[in-house]
């Protein structure tokens, strides 16, 4: 890793954000997305209500703060995306096959950001169908019917011009933004969105609590189960939600953190990023159950009573059909549909940009040169794969295999690869240490090496099962063979490939700092 | 609302909203290192040719 006298004349100018704000809008922009608006609000609702928040601040305290400032240590002490930052960390030696740790990463958030346009785009499209509430009476049937067009499970060519254009829209503007660099592209669209997204849905959220039965959904919320303190289970979803919330261990944070300068503070910064996507996580839930509340009372049934209360259902079939009932809905509605739109989108440009960077290293290419092939190669086949009647099963199934196997097995092999094998653990202590302000203890290496690898371990396995066993969605088995595993195949593929093709410029020409004494004495061959 | 889901509802916003608010205040009074190891010399900077943003 420290090569020592080799000079770097040939190495590029690495680019970066203007500052702690721009760093930490663009984290949080990240971080914010989806799953804060429609996932958290529904999970802690089943988990326990009010009491899911115990299992929730211990999960954040103890496996995601720790793998956030992980990935930011990694990321910023080897100062590249994620497969050049591995490299380095497993020097000349171990960074051959480390490498591949990287790419794993890279077609993770590959495979991740050829569905998540597309659940953009249907934010999007939703958003101009709120002003006239066009899915009318029966929201269910109009998202399956109507807009998507859903056909049997396989695999057709028939695209719906209705998905198909929004889609192509959303692949443009992110590969502008992204060609436009880390500056004044992604954080750019940051600085705008972010405020905006917040603003929007402080908005929703007060307009929310007004109305009729807002009460009886926080209540539904907020009313602490104690129970559900004894179930495993409910630990197991408070570590998940955290876990996918905050967007790490699939090398988000450590492309992000490549870009900030040598000397710049991570974790105090990492911890602002931490809460407020937590803070954005407690305003979604507000908001959402204030609103469940209100369809409830109109419907004279109890919050318990009511479906759909996660994911696609909540926001294209629940929400829909509330908008449409509720005195001034088109706003509300636009003002739910941008926001869904907003979040989706910063926290897209982050998964593209791990693999945008990847190829840049690697294959010597510009910015705009990695944005325009990226993402051009991604938006064919994401408009091939999911704007067509098949879409939405596709999307469905290639999420549930890309994050709980995909995500999960990545952030399991990263914290027993980095800790265990390669012993780098104090090292990457010591890099934090060196250059932020909030120290972290010993005790961090303990719940990356050993608390975090083994809930995680116990997720990826029992999920494993449930797959092979249940399969998932009532989906045929040759289905799941071949776009469930058949993502999890790709992906592997992928990093095997990836890892073994020439680099145009050598990524051990590198010298990290500070010097890490221990370390460079063992390494030095 | 009832008095208990009013209780977990504040006890959300202290902890949650507060641990950003804590945070905040934390990078406010130490933004950055006064003194780092020797070296890190900088990349080359493209500050020049991003939006303006005040730093913390």
């Amino acid at each position: 890793m420290t090569t020592g006298s080799a000079p770097q004349t040939a190495a590029p100018p690495r680019e970066q954000w203007t500052g702690q704000v721009g760093f930490i809008l663009a984290a949080i922009g990240s971080a914010v997305g989806l799953g804060n608006i429609w996932r958290f609000p529904g999970v802690a609702y089943e988990n326990g209500g009010g009491a899911f928040l115990i299992p929730y601040l211990v999960a954040l305290i103890t496996v995601g703060i720790p793998i956030l400032f992980l990935d930011y240590a990694i990321g910023h002490r080897f100062r590249g995306s994620a497969p050049t930052a591995f490299r380095r960390l497993g020097g000349r030696i171990s960074g051959r096959w480390l490498e591949g740790l990287g790419w794993f990463q890279v077609a993770v958030a590959f495979v991740i950001g050829l569905y998540y346009t597309v659940v953009i785009a249907w934010a999007l499209s939703y958003f101009v169908f709120s002003f006239d509430l066009r899915w009318g009476d029966d929201p269910a049937a109009f998202l399956t019917g109507d807009y998507l067009q859903v056909s049997d499970p396989g695999f057709s060519f028939e695209f719906v011009p209705g998905v198909l254009i929004p889609l192509v829209i959303v692949w443009l503007v992110t590969i502008a933004v992204l060609a436009a660099g880390v500056a004044k592209g992604v954080q750019r669209a940051n600085v705008i969105f972010l405020p905006l997204l917040v603003v929007a849905f402080a908005v929703l959220v007060v307009r929310a609590l007004f109305l009729d039965g807002a009460a009886e959904g926080l209540n539904a919320l907020f009313t602490p189960d104690w129970e559900a303190l004894g179930d495993p289970n409910v630990w197991i979803a408070a570590y998940s939600q955290i876990f996918f919330s905050l967007s790490i261990a699939f090398g988000i944070m450590i492309t992000y953190a490549s870009y900030r300068k040598r000397k710049a503070n991570l974790t105090a910064p990492g911890l602002v990023v931490a809460f407020a996507n937590s803070s954005f996580e407690i305003l979604a839930g507000i908001g959402v159950f204030a609103t469940l509340g209100f369809f409830a009372f109109q419907q004279g049934i109890e919050v318990s009573e009511l479906e759909g209360l996660t994911g696609v259902g909540l926001s294209f079939i629940t929400f829909p059909a509330i908008v449409s009932q509720m005195p001034g809905g088109p706003i509300f509605g636009a003002l739910f549909f941008g926001s869904l739109t907003m979040a989706g989108f910063t926290s897209l440009l982050s998964v593209l940009q791990v693999v945008s960077a990847a190829f840049q290293e690697k294959f010597g290419l510009t910015t705009r040169q990695a944005a325009i092939r990226v993402g051009g190669v991604s938006a064919i086949l994401s408009v091939l794969i999911f704007s067509t009647t098949t879409g939405l099963l596709a999307l469905d199934t290639a999420d549930q295999w890309a994050n709980n196997v995909g995500i999960v097995s990545s952030a399991v092999l990263t914290t027993i690869l980095i800790v265990w094998v390669l012993r780098k653990g104090d090292e990457l202590r010591f890099h934090l240490n060196s250059v932020s302000t909030f120290k972290v203890g010993k005790v961090w290496v303990f719940l990356v090496g050993i608390l975090a690898p083994i809930v995680l371990a116990y997720m990826l396995i029992s999920r494993i099962i449930t797959l092979i066993v249940d399969g998932y969605a009532d989906l045929p088995a040759w289905y799941l063979g071949i776009v469930g595993w058949g993502t999890i195949a790709f992906i592997i593929v992928a990093a095997v490939v990836f890892t073994m093709l020439r680099w145009k410029r050598d990524p051990n020409d590198f010298t990290a700092w500070p010097e890490y004494a221990p370390v460079t004495k063992e390494t030095r061959s | 609302m009832t008095g208990i889901a009013i209780a977990f509802l504040l006890l959300a916003l202290v902890l949650v909203w507060g641990g950003l608010i804590a945070s905040i205040l934390f990078l406010r009074a130490r933004t950055e290192l006064v003194t780092y190891p020797p070296g890190g010399e900088d990349d080359d900077h493209r500050e020049d040719e991003a939006p303006a943003i005040r730093d913390t």
